[in-house]
């Protein structure tokens, strides 16, 4: 083959690649809003209407259950997570670790970086036999925390390595503790921080599969932190696998309710990332 | 520094200084803890599957149980193959689909696209890779399911409902092709210009230049796209447990119906919990997917410095 | 008898990004062949947007507006149906920073000849391999170990040996942009060398920061200012008897450089040709 023709055919190969991506995008999206729109905007009521008694069988009621569980279980993770990936994220500069401890813990971030959902599913699931407790909302928080702390403290990481050195020499040179520059440091780099978190939370909030044995797949309404809940994208599994074509529509209603919240969460997290890069000097150019 | 500080603080005991001493050792007791947080994590993760697993490990021979067909927790036979095959199946059939879609569109973003169409198509695979895997397995049940079924698997001459292997295969390629994009895009545009210039300027073609020294280049960096890839098709759980059709058996054909490790654990979660060996062998298969996932990060580790050095610029 | 090798015709190079920047503005020049034309003047000024528009390598940046014509042996660099490869194997470019391919030390001598499919058999590209290494005074160095990876030689070696990549397609003119700007001054010296015993051979153009080199390597040199031609001469001329009041200021030292835009729009010429008494 002529080199330019070859030049032209895989130039041509990446643009339809790039747009077969995009025309698949835009399908799922399209698809989700248009089918999941019509279900839910007939009858918006099905995300604030608590389920009935024979719900998952017959589709009375709505499935407030699972917004509320999703609530009460990503929110308090997030913030659980939250905490902890900061505090590793700052232990791993250079103020505290050695490069080689940080290369050390950076390779462990990244095995549970790669390590599957279902795998923290099943590691609070042994936790909950040895102790001898039952599936409830509270594992379902303590399992999504975990599965949210290696996406968390990579954000973080990221966005305090590439925040000036100046904001810690200056602070330093003031006659500051490290906690002290750990806490300047964390400032500079915030809007990094904040959309490391949001991503962190909207990963919480789309992952069913470390759910799904541990909050226990309840079909009521949550009662406590140590009674059995579920979440919407457990919720969405479990109504697509029903026998009941009013069951699987609502599936199609709660995944419209889904992807709203987690596009949504990605548009600010990508617009606070943005602001991010451009107002720090050397940080990352897109 | 510790030893310092300490004396420090008992001099000024009592002071502002003091206290701001004190919360700073305090405050590193927590980050160090915090520090260690990931490998306590990741060592508590492994004794603890290790230890429930246990009661299934003094029964049967691991060995024995790999190889064995034969799945029915009921009657105490512990077979994982048919699970492990198609786990294989799924990964190889998802990459094969995923990987080169994933490479060419990286190339497109990074060496073609440029001004606001960049941007825009790069937010829509940002976007792509955020949504939910649920939602994709809602969207292929009334899309890729009925196509599969009704023209894809006759017209290759098998009969299938359209929940399959092949289905899974090509959802979850959807699902992995934005993530190694990303990451592809990202490793081929830390590449200096002049590696660009150097190749233009001896008269090779844009595409030699790519294809010849750019992609060698980022070599490393795509190659851990690949495998981040890799790693989330092979742990994939929610779109294959609605999309596989969930019968435990050696699938004989890419149309056919089947069972990975991670539907296994879905599959049979709450029925047969109840009986021990079966939890245990559940667990065991949790604690397949995290060495294996273990292995291939190490491993990747080692060819990653193996291609830095050969391939770099 | 003189022979351009490459001619400009009134080249302008604006970019065209967030703010519009006339990075060179109607440069006219000739550069006459089998001789080392030095490309001098404050940084900024537009030397690397010159050198780099004359085989159409600024073409990969986005947002760059290119007006005028630059024609090699009295063809059009720009108004051609050649594709640009084929322009750039004539036109030779070696970069700034040294540069090694991530190949070995002979793929990356080897790579120009590969992708133009210059060499029959392996035999052939051998030869043309190492006669280039020994062009560029690399040979003894790197001749037992050229399986290794190029970018494991030191900074000065490796720009040799950007150098014997480029000579080894054979181009009629080498664009070299600052090439020991990167270097330290023993590695710097032998560069100089190598393209002191490769300028009766090859029309060359080199950009350089360095008013020293240009006295030792040039033939020719050209003084650009913001982007304007401000005086080209033969290199005796050129520091014996300056024509120009700014380029006798820039050759003294005796004037930091200003960025006063209007002063030099009035009286200099724009346009000028390289040694017109010959």
């Amino acid at each position: 083959m002529d080199r330019y023709t070859e030049q032209r055919l895989f130039g041509a190969l990446a643009r339809a690649s790039a747009a077969l991506v995009v025309a698949v995008m835009v399908l799922v999206v399209a698809v989700t809003i248009v089918r999941g729109g019509i279900v839910f905007l007939t009858d918006p009521a099905i995300a604030i209407t608590p389920p009935g008694s024979r719900y998952m069988l017959e589709g009375d009621g709505g499935f407030l259950h699972a917004v509320l569980g999703s609530i009460f279980i990503v929110g308090p993770a997030t913030v659980v997570s939250m905490i902890l990936a900061v505090s590793t994220a700052i232990y791993l500069q250079s103020d505290y670790s050695s490069e080689r401890f940080s290369e050390v813990v950076n390779m462990f971030l990244n095995v549970l970086w790669g390590t599957p959902p279902i795998v923290y599913g099943v590691f609070v699931l042994t936790v909950i036999i040895a102790i001898g407790a039952r599936t409830s909302l509270f594992f379902g928080i303590v399992a999504i925390a975990i599965f949210q702390y290696p996406i968390m403290t990579r954000y973080t990481d990221e966005a305090l390595r590439s925040a000036p050195d100046t904001v810690k020499e200056a602070t330093y040179g003031l006659g500051a503790t490290r906690f002290e520059t750990a806490l300047m440091t964390l400032r500079a780099a915030l809007p990094g921080i904040i959309a490391g978190i949001i991503m962190g939370f909207a990963r919480g909030v789309g992952d069913a599969a470390t759910v799904l044995f541990t909050a226990g797949r309840s079909t009521n309404m949550p009662g406590g932190p140590f009674e059995p809940a579920t979440t919407l994208p457990v919720l969405i599994f479990d109504q697509a696998m029903s026998f009941n074509a009013e069951v699987r529509s609502h599936a199609y209603a709660a995944s419209f309710v889904l992807i709203i919240v987690v596009l949504g969460l990605i548009v600010v997290s990508k617009l606070l990332a943005g602001r991010y890069a451009r107002y720090t000097p050397g940080g990352r150019h897109s | 520094m510790g030893e310092s500080m300490e004396s420090q603080e008992s001099n000024a005991r009592g002071g502002r200084l003091g206290r701001r001493l004190r919360i700073e050792r305090l405050s590193s007791y927590w980050l160090g803890g915090a520090g260690y947080f990931a490998i306590g994590l990741f060592v508590l993760i492994v004794m603890s599957l290790v230890y429930q697993s246990l009661p299934l490990l003094s029964e049967y021979s691991v060995v024995q149980m790999l190889t064995s067909s034969n799945w029915d927790p009921a009657q105490n036979e512990f077979g994982f193959m048919p699970a492990i095959v198609g786990t294989i199946y799924v990964t190889a059939l998802s990459m094969l689909m995923g990987t080169p879609i994933a490479i060419l569109a990286a190339i497109y973003l990074a060496e073609y696209a440029e001004g606001r169409l960049k941007t825009l198509v790069s937010s829509f695979i940002d976007v792509l890779a955020a949504i939910p895997s649920v939602i994709f397995g809602l969207v292929a049940l009334i899309v890729v399911v009925p196509f599969v079924g009704n023209y894809l698997a006759p017209a290759v001459g098998s009969s299938a409902t359209g929940l399959g292997i092949f289905t899974v295969s090509l959802v979850m390629a959807i699902v992995v092709t934005p993530f190694m994009i990303s990451l592809s895009v990202e490793s081929l545009e830390a590449l200096p210009d002049e590696l660009r210039e150097t190749s233009l300027g001896v008269g090779a073609t844009k595409w030699e230049t790519i294809k010849l020294v750019l992609l060698r280049a980022a070599g490393p960096g795509i190659f851990s796209a690949i495998l981040l890839g890799f790693g989330r098709v092979f742990g994939a759980t929610i779109v294959p447990a609605m999309l596989i059709g969930g019968q435990t058996h050696v699938p004989s054909s890419p149309f056919a119906t089947g069972q990975t490790l991670p539907t296994l654990i879905v599959n049979d979660f709450g029925e047969l919990m109840s009986l021990p060996l079966t939890q245990s062998a559940l667990i065991f298969v949790g604690l397949m997917l995290v060495v294996v996932v273990w292995l291939f990060n190490f491993a990747a580790m080692l060819v990653r410095r193996r291609l830095q050095r050969r391939w770099q610029y | 008898m003189t022979n351009a090798a490459l001619t400009t015709e009134n080249l302008a190079v604006t970019y065209t990004g967030n703010r519009e920047v006339e990075a060179v503005k109607g440069v006219s020049l000739e550069f006459p062949e089998n001789e080392l034309t030095a490309i001098i003047g404050p940084s900024g000024c537009g030397k690397s947007t010159l050198l780099k528009s004359l085989n159409r390598l600024h073409e990969i940046q986005p947002n760059v507006e290119i007006t005028g014509d630059v024609t090699l042996g009295g063809r059009s660099v720009y108004d051609t149906d050649e594709p640009v490869p084929e322009l750039r194997k004539r036109i030779g470019y070696v970069p700034q920073k040294p540069t090694a391919l991530p190949l070995s030390i002979y793929e990356n001598v080897a790579y120009g000849l590969r992708i133009h499919g210059e060499c029959e058999s392996k035999a052939e590209l051998d030869d043309r391999v190492e006669s280039y290494l020994r062009k560029v005074n690399l040979w003894e160095e790197v001749e037992d170990r050229l399986d290794t990876p190029g970018a494991e030689l030191s900074t000065g070696q490796i720009q040799r040996l950007c150098l014997a990549r480029s000579l080894a397609v054979e181009p009629d003119v080498l664009l070299c942009d600052e090439v020991t700007s990167a270097l330290d001054p023993i590695s710097a010296d032998q560069v100089e060398k190598t393209l002191e015993s490769l300028k009766a051979e090859y029309t060359i153009v080199a950009v350089t920061h360095s008013m020293d080199q240009a006295k030792r390597l040039a033939d020719e040199v050209v003084f650009l200012y913001l982007g304007e031609l401000v005086e080209a001469n033969d290199v005796r001329s050129f520091f014996e008897n300056p024509q120009n009041e700014r380029t006798r200021e820039f050759v003294d030292g005796s004037r930091p450089v200003e960025d006063d835009d209007d002063s030099n729009s009035d009286s200099e010429p724009t346009t000028a040709s390289v040694s017109p008494g010959r």
